[in-house]
């Protein structure tokens, strides 16, 4: 059974983003990219699954510029086969992605397609269901479990409410949520033994699409700020500020 | 004039108590909103909806598939029914139920979703929030063929009741697939406020250490009527289920009253709290982040100061 994982370039978890003065994005240039951590994920479960046998390959796909190929060694190191780079420059947001995304699925001839829930810049949350609708396939998001046995996948999800038991047919997607396993660490021989793995560069236009209208960006702000707090020193201090603030 | 849908989620008969936000959303762009129930049988709950104030009908949409609320069973009946009623736009809950549904209906429709409405300017400009809120995107989507979007729930007070809308069953036809099938259901039945609309919330920690440990937590969120949260990290170390996490990717709260003990306030979990009206700091580490954000702070150690909290107040 054949995997496709969808791997996001993004500005790393840990860096304190800065909103550009001028009002027109948020800064990143020099700013430390990674691969999507919830994307990471969805790549460590495509490789248990691999490793246990229910998966007989798995190919990695991103969409973006001539930079996001580190995000494909990457997701070769973890254990994909092969990886396809959509290369398109710009902004591309989520409609167009599964566009592009569901064209792969289908030129791949994959029964699985994984990638993270949401991408932690944009946090839209959209993808994954999108290529489910296009393909009119069942989609089971975020999540924390997933169980694969012959044509059907039964998937654990958090929800509001707790946790959601869904069982699919297969080809189906699956978004990845955080606690769905922890990725492992990259060893610097699976590392190497990326450079070698093939990556096949494809175009909208190789894949038959065309961008979509998309949402136009006017303006890019900082979060209104909240006043400055105060610090109290002992329990007393913090009841009577509580009940001279009106909240207790 | 916009003509807007919403999505009534429900659950155990009541209509989910996110609702009256987005009715509160759809009227700020203005124009007739319609609720639509899925249920098996959704009278009642579409009466609910009926009370909202602004609501100008309340639909329900009857079958037996629609018991479990399942993206792929709603989906074709929602895409019928934007098209068959002429909505220029479709708006859901920015929660689990909602972010599963709706870019599933915007696919098919051919519309760029836009996640997590925080403010709007007009029937097609909006604010939403990426980087985990550290920047405020303002979005202008197209109008055609319609606007597809999830409402933060956070970022709007609810409307209230007193409306007097009629409540219609709706048939909607469409070809339901079979590929997805609802299993169980396993959630934590709790007599505290639920932690997506309380007034106050105290969350805990990893620094708690235990399961155990938390019972500190709930006797003081029991003292003060509060709902219960709590850090990935926290989850992540199995001390409370995954339904009570606070964060980016777990629940957007606003409470009047955010009581964060033993947290240290990632970027991530401060997403979460961020229209909280008020923050409260427990923590043993002066340099923890979350006191850049507290509005009272209390460098101690939880496990003396909580009980001692707890009983003086």
């Amino acid at each position: 059974m054949k995997a496709l994982v969808s791997v996001k370039r993004v500005v790393d978890y840990n860096v304190r983003i800065q909103v550009k003065p001028d009002g027109s994005g948020v800064v990143t240039d020099g700013v430390k990219m990674s691969m999507n951590p919830f994307d990471e994920i969805a790549m460590e479960e495509a490789v248990r699954l691999k490793e246990k046998g229910v998966l007989t390959e798995i190919i990695a796909v991103t969409i973006g510029g001539a930079k996001c190929e580190e995000t494909l060694r990457t997701a070769l190191a973890f254990g994909a086969d092969r990886a396809v780079h959509v290369k398109e420059e710009g902004d591309i947001q989520s409609l167009t992605a599964a566009h592009a995304l569901a064209a792969v699925f289908k030129k791949e001839d994959a029964r699985l397609f994984l990638l993270g829930k949401q991408a932690i810049d944009d946090d839209a949350n959209q993808t994954g269901q999108m290529v489910a609708a296009l393909l009119d396939l069942p989609q089971a998001t975020f999540a924390s479990k997933v169980e694969i046995s012959g044509d059907k996948a039964v998937v654990t999800r958090e929800v509001d409410a707790g946790l959601e038991t869904l069982e699919v047919d297969l080809p189906a997607v699956v978004t990845a949520d955080l606690r769905l396993n922890e990725p492992r660490y990259l060893k610097l021989p699976d590392i190497m033994k990326a450079k070698k793995k093939p990556v096949e560069a494809l175009s909208f236009a190789d894949l038959g699409v065309t961008p979509s209208a998309g949402l136009k960006a006017t303006r890019t702000a900082p979060p209104p700020s909240r006043s400055k707090g105060v610090m109290v020193k002992t329990v007393d201090e913090l009841v009577s500020s509580l009940k001279q603030k009106g909240l207790v | 004039m916009s003509k807007i849908l919403i999505v009534g989620q429900h659950a155990d008969g009541k209509l989910n108590a996110g609702i009256a936000k987005v009715v509160a959303a759809a009227t700020k762009i203005g124009g007739d909103i319609d609720v639509v129930v899925f249920a098996e049988h959704g009278a009642d709950i579409a009466a609910q909806a009926a009370k909202i104030e602004g609501v100008s009908r309340a639909l329900h949409v009857d079958r037996p598939e629609n018991a479990h609320e399942l993206s792929a069973i709603l989906a074709p009946q929602l895409v019928a029914l934007m098209q068959s009623g002429g909505y220029s736009h479709l708006l859901v809950p920015g929660n689990t139920f909602g972010k599963d549904l709706a870019p599933r209906v915007a696919a098919k429709l051919g519309v760029q979703q836009v996640s997590d409405i925080m403010a709007v300017h007009g029937p097609t400009s909006f604010d939403r929030p990426i980087y985990a809120g550290n920047a405020i995107l303002t979005v202008e989507a197209p109008a055609t063929p319609c606007v597809v979007a999830t409402v933060r729930l956070a970022s709007f007070t609810a409307a209230g009741e007193g409306g007097r809308a009629p409540v219609e069953a709706a048939s909607v036809e469409a070809a339901l697939p079979s590929h997805t099938r609802f299993v169980k259901l396993e959630q934590q039945k709790s007599e505290r406020p639920d932690l997506q609309s309380a007034a106050r919330v105290v969350s805990g920690g990893r620094a708690l250490g235990s399961s155990e440990n938390f019972d500190i937590i709930y006797k003081f969120a029991d003292k003060i009527g509060a709902g219960v949260g709590a850090s990935r990290a926290a989850v992540d170390s199995g001390y409370v289920p995954n339904d009570m996490q606070v964060g980016q990717t777990g629940k957007i709260i606003a409470p009047e009253l955010y009581i964060a003990v033993g947290i240290s306030g990632a970027i991530q979990h401060l997403a979460g709290i961020k229209d909280a009206r008020a923050i409260v700091a427990i923590n043993k580490d002066p340099e923890a982040p979350i006191f850049e954000v507290a509005d009272i702070g209390l460098v101690g150690d939880l496990f003396q100061v909580l009980p001692e909290l707890t009983a003086k107040l």
